[in-house]
């Protein structure tokens, strides 16, 4: 009896021990809740991947033409956002495609220009560019080659992205700047479940191809209250979560966490107030609360996950120096992914967290 | 023997090593009606046609002809930047046109303009898409041939190729849904197209999701200057519908009734038990594969000459009808001169029209003008 209570205790030691020193990095952010309420209702607490599923369930019951399909989402997909909708709506409704991104792509784009509402799962953003034929020189050019007889606006491709701890090459990417050069497409990022669910129900409605990319990150860490109404946030509105005049920051998706915790460091720890910036919509984005912004503070951090060189910053930086030329203090600056691809052991090194993100403002404010 | 129990094939176990190879089995054969004299050899399988409905194939098949031949000769002149004939090929554009319900989804690659001329489109609306002038829909934004109509279920073209199949497996997935559908969706393609990767998604979602669709394949035996036997080892296309789970017919596409047959019979499986069907329309391209090529650089004129006399659609389909005391000389060439006609009459038209308003490069981006580019209008 002793002996064994000595095994044990040594055996809690072990596991301690391993949990203390060999813990998996798993998280560079904090999570920061929603304060935008589009609704003053009812609502259930959620996390990012019952908000989609619920967006989802609501589309499927309004309208009788929308469709769910791709890679295992019958079962409920590898991320559960398909959850029990297959036993809700039937197998004629949400169902498995063969394993072929370019097909599932160009299925959703025939069943859109045939007047069905078409929700296709890319199963990781990293697997969408054997799609990218069909979303970029179809789905994005259908209604402007037709003289806009046909189109395909009733599809969207909804596909999980950004890092995750340890997805390494093909299972962290940030494709969101190889669709921004698409004119016809529509791309947004939500960066937590009230926005996931009115920003999807917005993609499902809009009467453009979108491609909506879900930082699977928060399909489970980020949980609010989510209004149980069935509601929409526009497309193309960035939204300000944090005002401030010392300095606008703009990231979307998960960044956006990292950098309210930076806009907190530098109020505690410099006593300076940054504007923080939800871009949300990538194409077409919103340049106007963006320069408005820039126009107050004169400094400027853009963020993202991707890789630096022509990533959707660039675009941003390059907007805002033609557009705030005169206003600006200090040179545009860009934190994001270094310019290899995603690294799995390397991935603490490798993301624009929050001390990268803080060095860069430190700068910037002392220009 | 019993089937072993792997999930992934039904079929038993053998204690022979046998690989398959393209010898394996026979040749998929060729389904003909008529022979090289127009002659039916099966009166049997002579289709029931109207004396009005034959005339009506055979002058739709020699309008686009005259239409070619003139438009081909508008770009040498350059009087139009680009062209596609579609010479060799008439008969599986109006045969396959005339079996459908004109409701019937159409998704087609680019030399398919038939199936457009027997919906009713007219000689006018082709020639005014390819001057891009402001009466074209699609308003002077693709290269010509890029044709679409939107009234007559005809889904625009697009240059990328193979593009339309996943698409079009799609759309009658769509149909399929539909309360009382009757319609089914075909989608045409070349046996070049059939070697992209959209091809093979097609085929094996079109079965997987049991969709109402006619694959027509047309096996000119050339994708621009390569050969055939440099596209595929296999037996032709046909031979993947099997291995893909689909119905599949291998046809004369020089003969337009065999045509007509095979996808009379394919849009009825189609539509009444939701299966996908494949059909192989095996032919020859006689022209060019465009304007910008010359075909003669790669293949011997002897070999076109052949395609062009004893195995022409058109003469088939003349010979036919004459048999049938249908047609003779001197309607042919009243009809040739008012078809030739029609061409030069809407060319002069077509040339006459203004192109569309500048704002039209920036409109149909999107639905609504995001602000960016509604700024690069004012």
């Amino acid at each position: 009896m002793n002996s064994l209570v000595r095994r044990s205790y040594f055996l809690t030691k072990v596991v301690k021990n391993v949990n203390d020193c060999a813990k998996r990095f798993s998280s560079h952010f904090i999570y920061y809740p929603d304060q935008h309420k589009p609704d003053d209702g009812q609502t259930t607490k959620m996390n990012m991947m019952q908000a989609i599923n619920n967006a989802m369930d609501l589309t499927l019951s309004s309208d009788p033409t929308a469709l769910l399909f791709g890679e295992d989402v019958a079962f409920g997909g590898v991320f559960r956002c398909a959850l029990g909708l297959q036993e809700k709506y039937g197998k004629d409704r949400v169902f498995n495609t063969p394993l072929c991104e370019q097909g599932i792509a160009g299925f959703g784009i025939g069943l859109a220009a045939a007047g069905a509402t078409a929700i296709a799962e890319i199963q990781f953003a990293d697997y969408i560019f054997p799609a990218f034929d069909q979303l970029v020189n179809e789905a994005a050019k259908a209604r402007y080659r037709s003289g806009g007889q046909w189109d395909c606006g009733a599809l969207t491709v909804r596909a999980p992205c950004g890092a995750v701890g340890h997805g390494g090459l093909y299972h962290s990417q940030s494709p969101e700047a190889f669709f921004a050069h698409a004119p016809g497409l529509k791309v947004v990022v939500p960066r937590g479940p009230i926005a996931a669910k009115g920003l999807l129900l917005s993609c499902i409605r809009e009467p453009d191809p979108c491609i909506f990319l879900e930082p699977k990150i928060l399909y489970r860490s980020a949980t609010e209250e989510v209004p149980n109404i069935d509601y929409m946030l526009p497309l193309g509105k960035a939204q300000i979560l944090r005002e401030g005049d010392a300095l606008t920051m703009i990231a979307w998706g998960t960044q956006v966490h990292v950098l309210l915790e930076v806009a907190e460091m530098a109020s505690e720890k410099l006593g300076v107030h940054c504007e923080v910036i939800d871009l949300m919509s990538i194409l077409p984005w919103d340049e106007e609360t963006v320069c408005n912004s820039v126009k107050k503070t004169g400094r400027v951090l853009i963020s993202h996950e991707a890789p630096l060189t022509c990533g959707f910053g660039a675009e941003i930086a390059a907007t805002i120096q033609e557009e705030c030329f005169l206003h600006l203090e200090a040179p545009v600056t860009r934190v994001t992914g270094w310019d290899a691809p995603f690294p799995h052991v390397f991935e603490p090194y490798y993301l624009p967290d929050k001390w990268r993100c803080y060095h860069a403002l430190t700068q910037l404010i002392n220009y | 023997a019993k089937n072993a129990d792997f999930p992934g094939a039904r079929a038993p176990y053998t204690g022979e090593i046998k690989f398959l190879d393209e010898n394996s089995y026979e040749p998929i054969p060729i389904y003909r009606v008529l022979d090289n004299n127009g002659k039916a050899a099966d009166k049997s399988h002579e289709p029931v046609l109207d004396r009005e409905a034959l005339r009506h194939m055979y002058k739709t098949m020699t309008q686009l002809n005259q239409m070619d031949k003139i438009l081909y000769e508008s770009q040498r002149q350059g009087r139009i930047s680009f062209y596609m004939t579609n010479y060799g090929e008439e008969g599986i554009h109006i045969g396959s046109a005339a079996a459908l319900d004109p409701k019937d989804l159409v998704y087609a690659q680019y030399r398919e303009v038939g199936v457009l001329l027997y919906r009713g489109m007219t000689v006018q609306e082709l020639v005014d898409q390819c001057y891009g002038n402001h009466r074209d829909p699609g308003k002077g934004r693709q290269m010509p041939v890029h044709y679409g109509c939107k009234r007559r279920s005809v889904v625009t073209i697009s240059s990328p190729l193979g593009t339309q199949m996943p698409q079009a497996v799609g759309s009658a997935y769509a149909y399929k849904r539909r309360a009382g559908n009757e319609n089914c969706v075909i989608c045409y393609f070349g046996e070049g197209a059939a070697s992209e990767g959209d091809a093979h998604a097609a085929f094996n979602f079109a079965a997987t999701l049991s969709c109402p669709i006619v694959f027509l394949c047309r096996n000119n035996g050339y994708a621009i200057s390569t050969p055939s036997n440099e596209q595929y080892r296999g037996d032709g296309i046909a031979a993947r519908g099997p291995a893909m789970g689909l119905r599949t017919l291998r046809v004369d596409g020089t003969d337009t009734l065999a045509v007509y047959n095979a996808v009379k019979q394919a849009r009825h499986i189609a539509v009444s038990e939701n299966k996908p069907i494949l059909v192989e329309a095996m032919c020859y391209r006689v022209g060019h594969h465009s304007t910008s090529d010359d075909s003669s650089a790669y293949r011997s004129l002897d070999e076109i000459a052949k395609w062009t006399k004893d195995e022409s659609p058109i003469q088939k389909m003349k010979l036919y009808l004459e048999q049938k005391g249908h047609w003779d000389d001197k309607a042919d060439n009243e009809w040739l001169k008012e078809a030739r006609n029609n061409v030069l009459l809407s060319i002069q038209e077509a040339e006459k029209q203004k192109k569309p308003n500048w704002r039209e490069m920036l409109e149909d981006v999107y639905y609504d003008m995001p602000p960016r580019i509604h700024l690069c209008t004012t």
